[in-house]
Protein backbone atom coordinates (compact mmCIF):
# COMPACT_ATOMS: atom_id res chain seq x y z
CA UNK A 1 0.00 0.00 0.00
CA UNK A 2 1.37 3.10 -1.08
CA UNK A 3 -0.75 5.77 1.00
CA UNK A 4 0.69 9.49 0.81
CA UNK A 5 0.11 11.03 4.22
CA UNK A 6 0.64 14.12 3.94
CA UNK A 7 0.02 14.50 7.58
CA UNK A 8 3.40 11.80 8.47
CA UNK A 9 5.75 15.00 6.68
CA UNK A 10 4.09 17.61 9.09
CA UNK A 11 4.80 15.13 12.38
CA UNK A 12 8.22 14.77 11.47
CA UNK A 13 8.27 18.53 11.05
CA UNK A 14 6.83 19.12 14.23
CA UNK A 15 9.15 16.66 16.31
CA UNK A 16 11.89 18.15 14.43
CA UNK A 17 11.20 21.77 15.80
CA UNK A 18 9.81 20.25 19.30
CA UNK A 19 11.09 21.92 22.61
CA UNK A 20 12.61 18.56 23.51
CA UNK A 21 14.89 18.64 19.95
CA UNK A 22 16.20 22.52 21.13
CA UNK A 23 17.01 20.98 24.54
CA UNK A 24 19.13 17.91 22.80
CA UNK A 25 20.77 20.38 20.25
CA UNK A 26 22.12 21.59 23.03
CA UNK A 27 23.99 18.79 24.71
CA UNK A 28 26.99 19.14 22.75
CA UNK A 29 27.62 22.83 24.17
CA UNK A 30 26.91 21.72 27.69
CA UNK A 31 30.50 20.41 28.63
CA UNK A 32 31.89 24.07 27.13
CA UNK A 33 29.39 26.25 28.97
CA UNK A 34 29.78 23.95 32.16
CA UNK A 35 33.41 24.78 32.22
CA UNK A 36 33.37 28.67 31.63
CA UNK A 37 30.37 28.83 34.33
CA UNK A 38 32.26 27.15 36.42
CA UNK A 39 35.35 29.13 36.46
CA UNK A 40 33.59 32.21 36.92
CA UNK A 41 31.60 30.99 39.49
CA UNK A 42 35.17 30.36 40.94
CA UNK A 43 36.29 33.98 39.89
CA UNK A 44 33.10 35.56 41.27
CA UNK A 45 33.69 33.89 44.74
CA UNK A 46 37.45 35.01 44.93
CA UNK A 47 36.76 38.23 43.95
CA UNK A 48 34.47 38.57 47.67
CA UNK A 49 31.07 37.83 45.84
CA UNK A 50 28.26 36.12 48.08
CA UNK A 51 26.33 33.56 46.73
CA UNK A 52 23.21 34.79 46.35
CA UNK A 53 24.89 37.94 44.39
CA UNK A 54 26.46 35.43 42.14
CA UNK A 55 23.67 33.47 41.22
CA UNK A 56 21.62 36.48 40.69
CA UNK A 57 24.91 37.90 38.15
CA UNK A 58 23.92 34.54 36.01
CA UNK A 59 19.91 34.65 36.39
CA UNK A 60 20.23 38.40 34.96
CA UNK A 61 23.29 38.84 32.97
CA UNK A 62 24.17 35.80 31.64
CA UNK A 63 26.88 36.04 29.78
CA UNK A 64 30.51 34.47 30.47
CA UNK A 65 32.76 37.14 29.75
CA UNK A 66 30.78 40.07 31.26
CA UNK A 67 30.48 37.72 34.54
CA UNK A 68 34.35 37.47 34.61
CA UNK A 69 34.80 41.36 33.70
CA UNK A 70 32.56 42.20 36.43
CA UNK A 71 33.79 40.22 38.97
CA UNK A 72 37.22 41.55 38.65
CA UNK A 73 36.04 44.46 38.71
CA UNK A 74 33.89 44.35 42.27
CA UNK A 75 36.85 42.94 43.44
CA UNK A 76 39.25 46.07 42.12
CA UNK A 77 36.74 48.33 43.57
CA UNK A 78 35.16 49.49 40.05
CA UNK A 79 32.28 52.31 40.32
CA UNK A 80 29.33 51.21 38.79
CA UNK A 81 29.10 53.12 35.77
CA UNK A 82 32.41 51.61 35.17
CA UNK A 83 31.11 48.14 35.31
CA UNK A 84 28.15 48.84 33.21
CA UNK A 85 29.77 50.26 30.38
CA UNK A 86 32.42 47.68 30.14
CA UNK A 87 30.04 45.20 30.16
CA UNK A 88 27.73 47.26 27.26
CA UNK A 89 31.17 47.15 24.81
CA UNK A 90 31.89 43.42 25.96
CA UNK A 91 28.32 42.70 25.01
CA UNK A 92 27.74 44.64 22.15
CA UNK A 93 28.72 41.51 19.81
CA UNK A 94 25.22 40.38 20.44
CA UNK A 95 24.12 42.72 18.08
CA UNK A 96 25.47 41.17 15.13
CA UNK A 97 24.32 37.83 16.52
CA UNK A 98 20.85 38.81 16.81
CA UNK A 99 20.75 40.70 13.15
CA UNK A 100 22.28 37.63 11.86
CA UNK A 101 19.75 35.42 13.41
CA UNK A 102 16.42 37.69 12.71
CA UNK A 103 15.80 36.56 8.70
CA UNK A 104 15.27 33.16 10.38
CA UNK A 105 12.22 34.29 13.29
CA UNK A 106 10.38 36.36 10.27
CA UNK A 107 7.47 34.58 11.11
CA UNK A 108 7.29 35.52 14.60
CA UNK A 109 5.93 38.76 16.59
CA UNK A 110 8.55 41.06 17.87
CA UNK A 111 7.56 40.32 21.58
CA UNK A 112 8.47 36.59 20.68
CA UNK A 113 11.53 37.79 18.83
CA UNK A 114 12.09 39.38 22.36
CA UNK A 115 11.96 36.54 24.24
CA UNK A 116 14.15 34.80 21.56
CA UNK A 117 16.62 36.98 22.09
CA UNK A 118 16.73 37.60 25.55
CA UNK A 119 18.34 34.30 25.80
CA UNK A 120 20.73 34.41 23.13
CA UNK A 121 24.48 33.73 23.41
CA UNK A 122 27.27 33.09 21.49
CA UNK A 123 27.12 29.39 21.61
CA UNK A 124 23.12 28.76 21.13
CA UNK A 125 23.83 31.82 18.37
CA UNK A 126 26.71 28.79 16.68
CA UNK A 127 24.19 26.09 17.04
CA UNK A 128 21.05 27.77 15.80
CA UNK A 129 22.64 29.22 12.30
CA UNK A 130 24.09 25.66 11.85
CA UNK A 131 20.38 24.60 11.84
CA UNK A 132 19.42 27.58 10.01
CA UNK A 133 22.14 26.17 6.81
CA UNK A 134 19.14 25.08 4.01
CA UNK A 135 16.41 26.24 6.02
CA UNK A 136 14.90 29.68 6.06
CA UNK A 137 13.33 29.49 9.33
CA UNK A 138 13.54 28.52 12.33
CA UNK A 139 11.02 27.12 14.86
CA UNK A 140 10.38 28.73 18.03
CA UNK A 141 10.22 26.20 20.22
CA UNK A 142 12.90 24.41 19.32
CA UNK A 143 14.73 27.77 19.98
CA UNK A 144 13.04 27.94 23.65
CA UNK A 145 14.35 24.32 23.86
CA UNK A 146 17.90 24.95 22.76
CA UNK A 147 18.28 28.86 24.67
CA UNK A 148 16.35 27.41 28.28
CA UNK A 149 18.36 24.61 28.77
CA UNK A 150 21.81 26.45 28.16
CA UNK A 151 20.46 29.22 30.25
CA UNK A 152 19.28 26.74 33.35
CA UNK A 153 23.11 24.89 32.61
CA UNK A 154 24.77 28.24 33.05
CA UNK A 155 22.95 29.57 36.12
CA UNK A 156 24.06 25.55 37.48
CA UNK A 157 27.41 25.89 36.44
CA UNK A 158 27.87 29.06 37.92
CA UNK A 159 26.78 27.98 41.29
CA UNK A 160 28.55 24.41 41.44
CA UNK A 161 31.64 26.96 40.35
CA UNK A 162 31.01 29.25 43.40
CA UNK A 163 30.46 26.27 45.75
CA UNK A 164 32.84 23.78 44.84
CA UNK A 165 35.88 26.30 43.48
CA UNK A 166 37.71 26.02 46.57
CA UNK A 167 38.49 22.26 46.31
CA UNK A 168 39.85 22.45 42.62
CA UNK A 169 42.90 24.24 43.01
CA UNK A 170 44.00 23.38 39.19
CA UNK A 171 41.29 23.44 36.63
CA UNK A 172 43.50 23.59 34.08
CA UNK A 173 44.90 20.10 34.11
CA UNK A 174 42.20 18.46 32.80
CA UNK A 175 42.12 20.76 29.93
CA UNK A 176 38.95 22.47 31.55
CA UNK A 177 40.69 25.92 30.45
CA UNK A 178 40.07 24.67 27.13
CA UNK A 179 37.12 23.78 26.42
CA UNK A 180 35.82 27.46 25.19
CA UNK A 181 38.08 27.66 22.56
CA UNK A 182 37.42 23.52 21.41
CA UNK A 183 33.74 24.29 21.36
CA UNK A 184 34.26 27.61 19.53
CA UNK A 185 36.69 25.46 16.83
CA UNK A 186 33.82 22.82 15.96
CA UNK A 187 31.63 26.08 15.59
CA UNK A 188 33.65 27.42 13.33
CA UNK A 189 34.70 24.13 11.19
CA UNK A 190 30.94 22.80 11.53
CA UNK A 191 29.71 26.28 9.82
CA UNK A 192 32.75 26.15 7.33
CA UNK A 193 32.21 22.64 6.19
CA UNK A 194 28.28 22.75 5.69
CA UNK A 195 27.48 25.90 3.56
CA UNK A 196 29.16 24.58 0.56
CA UNK A 197 30.66 28.60 0.17
CA UNK A 198 34.22 27.23 0.83
CA UNK A 199 35.96 29.23 -1.01
CA UNK A 200 34.87 32.55 0.17
CA UNK A 201 34.02 31.78 3.42
CA UNK A 202 37.66 30.75 4.11
CA UNK A 203 38.56 34.52 3.27
CA UNK A 204 36.04 35.60 5.53
CA UNK A 205 37.57 33.40 7.83
CA UNK A 206 41.16 34.39 7.28
CA UNK A 207 40.79 37.84 7.39
CA UNK A 208 38.59 37.85 10.59
CA UNK A 209 41.78 36.29 12.41
CA UNK A 210 44.12 38.51 11.31
CA UNK A 211 41.81 41.33 11.78
CA UNK A 212 40.80 40.38 15.49
CA UNK A 213 45.13 40.01 16.32
CA UNK A 214 45.75 43.49 15.00
CA UNK A 215 42.39 45.55 15.90
CA UNK A 216 42.79 43.81 19.60
CA UNK A 217 46.31 45.17 20.03
CA UNK A 218 44.96 48.87 19.21
CA UNK A 219 41.84 48.62 21.36
CA UNK A 220 40.68 46.00 23.52
CA UNK A 221 40.24 42.42 23.06
CA UNK A 222 36.19 42.33 22.97
CA UNK A 223 36.27 45.88 20.94
CA UNK A 224 38.75 43.19 18.72
CA UNK A 225 36.14 40.55 18.19
CA UNK A 226 33.35 43.05 16.88
CA UNK A 227 36.06 45.12 14.79
CA UNK A 228 37.02 41.63 13.44
CA UNK A 229 33.66 40.87 12.51
CA UNK A 230 32.00 44.11 10.66
CA UNK A 231 35.41 44.15 8.27
CA UNK A 232 35.35 40.64 7.73
CA UNK A 233 31.73 40.12 7.07
CA UNK A 234 32.20 43.41 4.45
CA UNK A 235 35.16 41.44 2.57
CA UNK A 236 33.19 38.72 2.46
CA UNK A 237 30.35 40.92 0.73
CA UNK A 238 32.27 42.60 -0.90
CA UNK A 239 34.12 39.25 -2.40
CA UNK A 240 31.22 37.72 -3.55
CA UNK A 241 29.34 40.71 -5.22
CA UNK A 242 32.29 41.66 -7.79
CA UNK A 243 33.48 38.21 -7.80
CA UNK B 1 22.55 34.71 51.72
CA UNK B 2 22.89 38.24 51.16
CA UNK B 3 22.70 41.12 48.29
CA UNK B 4 24.59 43.96 49.03
CA UNK B 5 22.74 47.32 47.37
CA UNK B 6 25.84 48.62 45.64
CA UNK B 7 26.49 45.04 43.56
CA UNK B 8 22.46 44.58 42.66
CA UNK B 9 22.37 47.92 41.40
CA UNK B 10 25.39 46.78 39.29
CA UNK B 11 23.73 43.58 38.22
CA UNK B 12 20.82 45.33 37.30
CA UNK B 13 22.91 47.69 35.68
CA UNK B 14 24.82 45.24 33.56
CA UNK B 15 21.76 43.53 32.57
CA UNK B 16 20.05 46.22 30.92
CA UNK B 17 22.65 46.74 28.74
CA UNK B 18 22.97 43.31 27.75
CA UNK B 19 19.35 42.57 26.79
CA UNK B 20 19.22 45.64 24.95
CA UNK B 21 22.23 44.71 22.09
CA UNK B 22 20.78 41.10 22.29
CA UNK B 23 17.15 42.22 21.43
CA UNK B 24 16.81 45.13 18.76
CA UNK B 25 18.09 43.29 15.86
CA UNK B 26 15.82 40.73 16.05
CA UNK B 27 12.64 42.97 17.27
CA UNK B 28 13.81 45.32 14.41
CA UNK B 29 14.68 43.48 11.49
CA UNK B 30 12.36 40.96 11.55
CA UNK B 31 9.91 43.63 10.89
CA UNK B 32 11.17 45.39 7.90
CA UNK B 33 12.80 43.72 4.76
CA UNK B 34 16.30 43.65 4.59
CA UNK B 35 18.43 45.25 1.00
CA UNK B 36 19.90 42.24 -0.98
CA UNK B 37 23.38 43.64 -0.34
CA UNK B 38 22.70 43.69 3.83
CA UNK B 39 21.33 40.09 3.35
CA UNK B 40 24.77 38.70 2.00
CA UNK B 41 26.69 40.97 5.13
CA UNK B 42 24.47 38.97 7.28
CA UNK B 43 25.46 35.66 5.81
CA UNK B 44 28.92 36.30 6.66
CA UNK B 45 28.50 37.48 10.46
CA UNK B 46 28.56 33.70 11.39
CA UNK B 47 31.98 32.77 10.38
CA UNK B 48 33.34 36.10 10.81
CA UNK B 49 32.44 36.17 14.56
CA UNK B 50 33.14 32.87 15.40
CA UNK B 51 36.60 32.93 13.55
CA UNK B 52 37.31 36.17 15.35
CA UNK B 53 36.61 34.45 19.00
CA UNK B 54 38.49 31.22 17.71
CA UNK B 55 41.70 33.95 16.78
CA UNK B 56 41.36 35.57 20.42
CA UNK B 57 41.36 32.24 22.21
CA UNK B 58 44.11 30.60 20.17
CA UNK B 59 46.39 34.15 19.05
CA UNK B 60 46.21 36.33 21.52
CA UNK B 61 47.34 36.41 24.83
CA UNK B 62 46.18 38.96 27.18
CA UNK B 63 45.22 41.30 24.40
CA UNK B 64 49.42 40.79 22.87
CA UNK B 65 49.51 38.42 19.52
CA UNK B 66 50.99 35.10 21.24
CA UNK B 67 52.51 33.42 17.85
CA UNK B 68 55.89 32.92 18.64
CA UNK B 69 56.71 30.96 20.86
CA UNK B 70 53.10 29.40 20.38
CA UNK B 71 51.24 28.59 23.38
CA UNK B 72 50.01 25.23 24.13
CA UNK B 73 46.44 26.08 23.32
CA UNK B 74 48.29 26.20 19.31
CA UNK B 75 48.93 22.71 19.56
CA UNK B 76 45.84 22.01 21.05
CA UNK B 77 43.86 23.00 17.92
CA UNK B 78 45.87 20.98 15.55
CA UNK B 79 43.82 17.71 16.81
CA UNK B 80 41.13 19.18 17.53
CA UNK B 81 40.43 21.08 14.64
CA UNK B 82 40.84 17.28 13.17
CA UNK B 83 38.54 15.74 15.10
CA UNK B 84 35.60 18.75 14.46
CA UNK B 85 36.33 17.78 10.28
CA UNK B 86 36.72 13.68 11.06
CA UNK B 87 33.67 13.75 13.09
CA UNK B 88 31.60 16.38 12.35
CA UNK B 89 30.45 16.42 16.27
CA UNK B 90 30.50 19.36 18.57
CA UNK B 91 30.30 17.16 21.33
CA UNK B 92 33.67 15.18 20.34
CA UNK B 93 35.14 18.30 19.35
CA UNK B 94 35.10 19.48 22.93
CA UNK B 95 36.02 16.34 24.54
CA UNK B 96 39.32 16.06 22.20
CA UNK B 97 39.94 19.60 22.94
CA UNK B 98 40.42 18.82 26.45
CA UNK B 99 41.68 15.76 26.53
CA UNK B 100 44.24 17.12 23.84
CA UNK B 101 45.04 20.30 26.61
CA UNK B 102 45.79 17.87 29.10
CA UNK B 103 47.95 15.79 27.90
CA UNK B 104 49.82 18.68 26.78
CA UNK B 105 49.91 19.89 30.08
CA UNK B 106 50.81 16.83 31.60
CA UNK B 107 53.84 16.03 28.82
CA UNK B 108 54.89 19.76 29.11
CA UNK B 109 54.94 19.53 33.22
Amino acid sequence: MQENHPSAGKAEEIGRDSFLQGAKDCLPTLLGYLSIGFAAGVVGKTSGLGIAEIALMSVMIYAGSAQFIAAGMVAANGSIAVIVFTVFIVNLRHLLLSAALSPYFRHLTPAKNMLIGALLTDETFGVAIQRATDANRIGERWMHGLNLTAYLNWIAATLAGAFLGRWIANPEKFGLDFALSAMFIGLLVLQLTSRRNLAIDLIVAVSAILIVAGASMAFSANVGVIIAALIASTIGMAVEKWK
Amino acid sequence: MEIRWEVFLMIAGASIVTFIPRIVPLVLLSRIRIPDWGMTWLKYVPIAVMAALVGQELFLENGKPALFPPGPELYAALPTIAVALLTRSLLATVVAGMISMMLLRALLG
